[in-house]
């Protein structure tokens, strides 16, 4: 397949499967926000599956618990090739309240390679969509990323 | 049989009205249920081209093949698309040039019709996952409903027209006016829309794939080309069956101007019908919608094949 045109069609048909890993729902509830009418995420082509083996992007909520970890790695390695991770919420982008739990594997970076963190608590429906558009590269970045060097 | 008729019928079969016509109006109108749906949501929903994003998508993404499926597995996308391919191009070549058919190629498609429903239950089946078993069972029982209310239309048009030949079947519309006109003719075009309702495997008839519930059911282990293949093949039913009904019920159509808007008017207002009734309605249980096929279905269809013996 030509990378090129498959490219353009991986950004134009973004499906996703939503994995709560240890949230407290309150990003589930802004993630089905986001697919209400009033955002129509279906313009950009994006849109909920309901199996691993159908979707492109997992959108991981919680801090992942470590009851969680197993299975969210078992559903990392369902989802076909190729494939995004974006992390919703504060809890996800870096274990939240919950970052130095012994309960927790704090963030999800600690467990998948992570393509996008939109943070917040919960990240308002504007967020999710403004995340998901960069990390397809829908809409320029705003912000570098930066390592905190000590003097 | 020489080598210009192959070429030409591998031409019919593949380009013309065969795989690659079909699949692109169907992907086509596929987008147009979506966009109706949108709308009727009050959404903006998605633009035109994308069906065919996804289908780019899909094929070029890897297919997982679950460890310890059967052969089945791999060759149920092929088997649906090669049905849905067949009948298109049946039905379509007796819509361009009626002459191109042959005697009983209704009866023909009533089995190929029913190939892309069977690729469903095999595939399933062979998926080694709970959830395509279950499509798989419930899509069984949903063929033996709707293929008997399928049948009996396809009776009370043979009967009536004298003909198992898609052409004669025009033949005789062009001679006593469109069958939808008669009584038996009217009572059969009414099963038929609840036929197509539940072979398209639209709501509220979605019972085998029931997203909700079974997560895709017979699709739920399919990544990748395999799920692009069942897209495909559905999108080529969405075209070719409602245009089938309006063969079999609307009237014949020249090679007038006027006759082919009429019969896209037509061909739009049963594919309209559809979408509005799948949007509007909810899911039946399989036992509702076995009582509806097998109970009052069944009854009126019956009374259908009498008013054709009897030559209403």
């Amino acid at each position: 397949m030509n990378s090129r045109l498959f490219n353009w069609c991986f950004k134009k048909s973004i499906w996703v499967y939503h994995a709560n890993a240890g949230a407290c729902n309150g990003c589930d509830i802004e993630i089905l926000d986001v697919l209400t009418p009033y955002y129509d995420v279906e313009r950009f082509g994006i849109r909920i599956v309901h199996t691993p083996r159908h979707a492109d992007a997992l959108l991981v909520t919680g801090p992942v618990t470590r009851q969680v970890r197993e299975r969210l790695l078992r559903l990392y390695e369902a989802v076909p090739d190729p494939k995004l991770v974006i992390a919703v919420g504060s809890c996800a982008t870096g274990g939240g309240i919950w970052y130095d739990s012994y309960a927790t594997c704090g963030g999800v970076k600690n467990v998948l390679p992570v393509d996008i963190h939109i943070p917040g608590c919960p990240p308002k429906p504007e967020a999710i969509v403004y995340g998901v558009a960069q990390a397809l590269g829908l809409v320029p970045k705003q912000v570098q990323a930066q390592a905190y060097i000590e003097e | 049989m020489n080598l210009q008729q192959i070429s030409l019928d591998l031409f019919y079969t593949l380009i013309f009205p065969g795989l690659l016509f079909t699949a692109v109006v169907g992907l086509l109108l596929t987008w147009v249920d979506r966009k109706v749906t949108a709308v009727v949501q009050s959404r903006i929903g998605p633009p035109w081209y994308q069906p065919f994003a996804d289908i780019g998508k899909l094929m070029g993404k890897k297919m997982v093949v679950p460890s310890g499926s059967s052969v089945g597995f791999l060759a149920a996308p092929l088997i649906s698309i090669a049905g849905a391919t067949l009948a298109s191009v049946i039905v379509l070549r007796a819509l361009i040039n009626p002459q191109a058919g042959f005697v009983g190629d209704v009866i023909v498609l009533l089995y190929l019709t029913m190939l892309p429903a069977l690729a469903l239950i095999i595939g399933g089946g062979s998926s080694r996952s709970p959830f395509g078993a279950i499509g798989a069972s419930r899509e069984m029982s949903m063929v033996l409903a709707y293929e008997v209310g399928f049948l009996l239309t396809i009776f009370a048009v043979v009967i009536k027209t004298h003909s198992i030949q898609l052409s004669g079947i025009i033949a005789y519309q062009a001679e006593h006016g469109a069958l939808a006109l008669t009584v038996s003719g009217f009572l059969a075009l009414c099963i038929a829309l609840f036929c197509l309702q539940a072979k398209l495997g639209f709501l509220p008839f979605d019972i085998s794939e029931a997203d909700t519930e079974l997560i895709g059911g017979p699709l739920a282990e399919y990544s990748g080309s395999g799920l692009a293949l069942f897209k495909i093949s559905r999108a080529m039913m969405f075209l070719q069956l409602p245009v089938f009904a309006v063969l079999l019920f609307m009237g014949a159509n020249q090679l007038t101007l006027l006759s082919m808007a009429g019969f896209l008017l037509k061909l739009l207002a049963v594919l309209v019908l559809i979408i509005v009734i799948k949007i509007t309605h909810a899911r039946l249980r399989l036992d509702q919608m076995l009582r509806l096929f097998w109970g009052r279905l069944a009854i009126v269809g019956l009374i259908a094949v009498v008013f054709a013996l009897v030559g209403w």
